[in-house]
């Protein structure tokens, strides 16, 4: 009780309500069925959940799924802030049509994206064609699925960009010009800065849904062990052998991970908020 | 976010819904139905089947019968009944995943015994889809472990079809050498030459047929036709090993829910019709082996004699097979491990 008396009171009232619904609403979505993951292992024991998730099959999926959506969302960071800088900053005709285009990730089965890029990238498809003759594999290879992740994850940060660019006063680029900064100095001290915290959150989304990414990377990465089977490949894969401990233990690990990873980018993100505004 | 922007999400987000409802599930209104749990290729099979059946049903009883199919991964099936999806009769790829669902005491343990035939109404095995003129010259088993030869089959972690694959190969060498350590050297060679393991056996014949990936597809004899019919007998052949694998998809009653339903004797009558020399008819069109020999002579010029072992010959029975081949630690992951 010590505790909350100390804390300022908040000037809003409503806070025990909303608070309260709060925790509700976030207790019936995410907290309670995701819990169940937790239940499911806990019978397990502790040495075959060891064994489970430390086998050097799942060791090499984990490695695998991270450093792919982390290069998928690094790659998502450049192409997405582009992007949202042409999509706000300038005017064209078919404007409207491209806004709509980035979306479309959003919508699509992933399954779909799958089977195109697959296609597109064999060694019959148009890509793969041309790819062929100089050694390039892009399909069953970690490239494919980093090519998949990209496509899953760019809308994730051109979305989270735009709102924030549309904010931002044009006027302060150009009293930047006027005070004799270069182009290069008005981007990274007056730009980037302020669409840092946006950008950061838009790769953190984008990394977030790559590492769980199933629907599209299964038909372009080749699944083979060690090589380029995903994690969540190997829970759906215990799951076909009946062994829904197993299954559970990979779940939380993986969970325990991105959650860590989610709760790190977020403490940054404070961090270079409150930097950037003393 | 905007209004529109909530409208997009709310669009993308029906969209996906839809896309991830697992199977396929026919829902019709009628007299009785039953729900037939089934693996993935057998979907025009039990098309035809149901038609069939319906009609012999209602001149039978007088009763009209509507079935309802649903398809998918045979062990995501198996899943899916244990998780209470309330079929009253399964229809699945191998005896394993039946035996799953015993586990879960939805039906009694000797499920096998029930019917004829170790209640497989019909058989099928495993062949070779190769390109046509056959440009790597591939005949047997031994011509797949050839240097420069790429072979596509699906991950026996996650297909039911692709466990009767590397069966297959295993039982192939084990008879020619006696040697269970022969088979594993054999098998891991193989797999050396698999550039992709699809999830399921329809996403390898995609990866062969569409991505024109491979030399050479293992697939079941009933898909390997389907494969000429689809894509064109002008681009694809198939090769018939001289040994192969007897595969024996079961079905059986689920009798928990039978019970629940009221069904038990339609469900019996469903499975047993299976067996009659119509029904064999249907399945031997459908490039699955009848059990009725007359069915298998009228229709033979598609079943070329292939000397064919069963899974009970070289490898006790499914729980077996399935715990030293392909549970986790299990032959297949030790081949992949350095």
């Amino acid at each position: 009780m010590a505790l909350f008396q100390r804390k300022r009171r908040n000037i809003l009232p409503g806070f025990g309500l909303s608070m309260g619904y709060t925790v509700f609403y976030l207790s019936a979505i995410v907290i309670v069925p995701l819990s169940m993951i937790f239940f499911n292992t806990i019978p397990m024991g502790w040495e075959p959940f060891v064994h489970a998730v430390t086998a050097p099959r799942v060791l090499a999926s984990y490695t695998l799924s991270f450093y792919t959506a982390f290069f998928a969302a690094l790659f998502d960071a450049f192409a997405g802030l582009l992007t949202a800088w042409v999509l706000v900053r300038y005017r064209f005709p078919g404007k409207q049509f491209l806004d709509a285009l980035v979306d479309l990730p959003f919508a699509l089965p992933t399954a779909v994206a799958g089977i195109c890029f697959a296609t597109l990238y064999s060694p019959v498809g148009w890509l793969g064609q041309l790819l062929a003759p100089l050694n390039l594999q892009i399909i069953n290879t970690p490239t494919g699925i980093i090519i998949a992740l990209i496509f899953i994850g760019f809308p994730f940060v051109v979305r989270t960009i735009q709102p924030v660019l549309e904010e931002m006063e044009q006027e302060i680029e150009e009293a930047a010009h006027c005070l004799g900064a270069t182009r290069w100095q008005t981007f990274t001290k007056i730009l980037l800065p302020h669409l840092f915290p946006a950008l950061l959150t838009g790769v953190t989304l984008a990394f977030a849904r790559g590492i769980g990414e199933y629907g599209s990377v299964i038909f372009i990465a080749g699944n083979l062990p060690m090589k380029t089977e995903i994690a969540p490949l190997m829970i759906m894969s215990k799951l076909d052998q009946f062994d829904y401990a197993g299954a559970s233990a990979v779940a939380l690990v993986l969970l325990c991970i991105s959650f860590s990873m989610l709760l790190l980018l977020n403490a940054v993100q404070e961090w270079q908020q409150k930097e950037y505004r003393s | 976010m905007n209004l529109q922007g909530i409208k997009k999400l709310t669009f993308a987000a029906t969209l996906i819904l839809a896309s991830g409802i697992p199977g396929t599930f026919a829902e019709a209104a009628g007299n009785a139905t039953l729900l037939n749990v089934s693996y993935d290729p057998t979907r025009e099979l039990y098309q035809s089947e149901n038609t069939a059946f319906a009609q012999y049903w209602q001149k039978k009883s007088g009763q009209s019968v509507v079935i309802n199919q649903s398809h998918g991964g045979s062990g995501k099936q198996a899943r899916a009944v244990i998780d209470g999806l309330e079929a009253d009769v399964v229809t699945l790829a191998l005896a394993y995943d039946i035996d799953a669902i015993a586990d879960s005491k939805l039906l009694d343990i000797n499920w096998q015994k029930k019917l004829a035939n170790n209640s497989t109404p019909y058989t099928s095995t495993i062949v070779f889809v190769v390109r046509k003129g056959n440009p790597k010259q591939i005949k047997n088993w031994d011509d797949l472990v050839k240097p420069g030869v790429s072979v596509i089959t699906p991950n026996p972690k996650t297909s039911g079809g692709a466990r009767w694959n590397y069966l297959a190969a295993w039982g192939y060498k084990q008879k020619q050498t006696g040697s269970a350590e022969k088979a594993k050297t054999f098998v891991k060679a193989l797999y050396k030459n698999v550039p992709v393991l699809d999830t399921g056996a329809r996403g390898s014949t995609l990866s062969f047929a569409q991505r024109g990936l491979g030399d050479v597809l293992i697939a079941w004899e009933n898909e390997a036709h389907l494969i000429l019919k689809e894509f064109g007998s002008d681009k694809y052949e198939i090769v018939s090993p001289s040994v192969s694998i007897l595969a024996e998809p079961p079905v059986a009653v689920v009798d928990k829910n039978v019970e629940k339903h009221g069904t038990r004797k339609l469900a019996e009558a469903y499975l047993n019709f299976l067996y009659t020399p119509q029904a064999q008819d249907i399945i031997a069109q459908n490039f699955y082996r009848p059990r009725n020999p007359a069915a298998l002579k009228k229709y033979a010029a598609n079943f070329p004699t292939i000397k064919l072992f069963t899974l009970g010959e070289v490898f006790g029975n499914w729980r077996t097979a399935q715990k030293t081949h392909f549970n986790d630690g299990g032959v297949f992951d030790q081949i992949y491990t350095p």
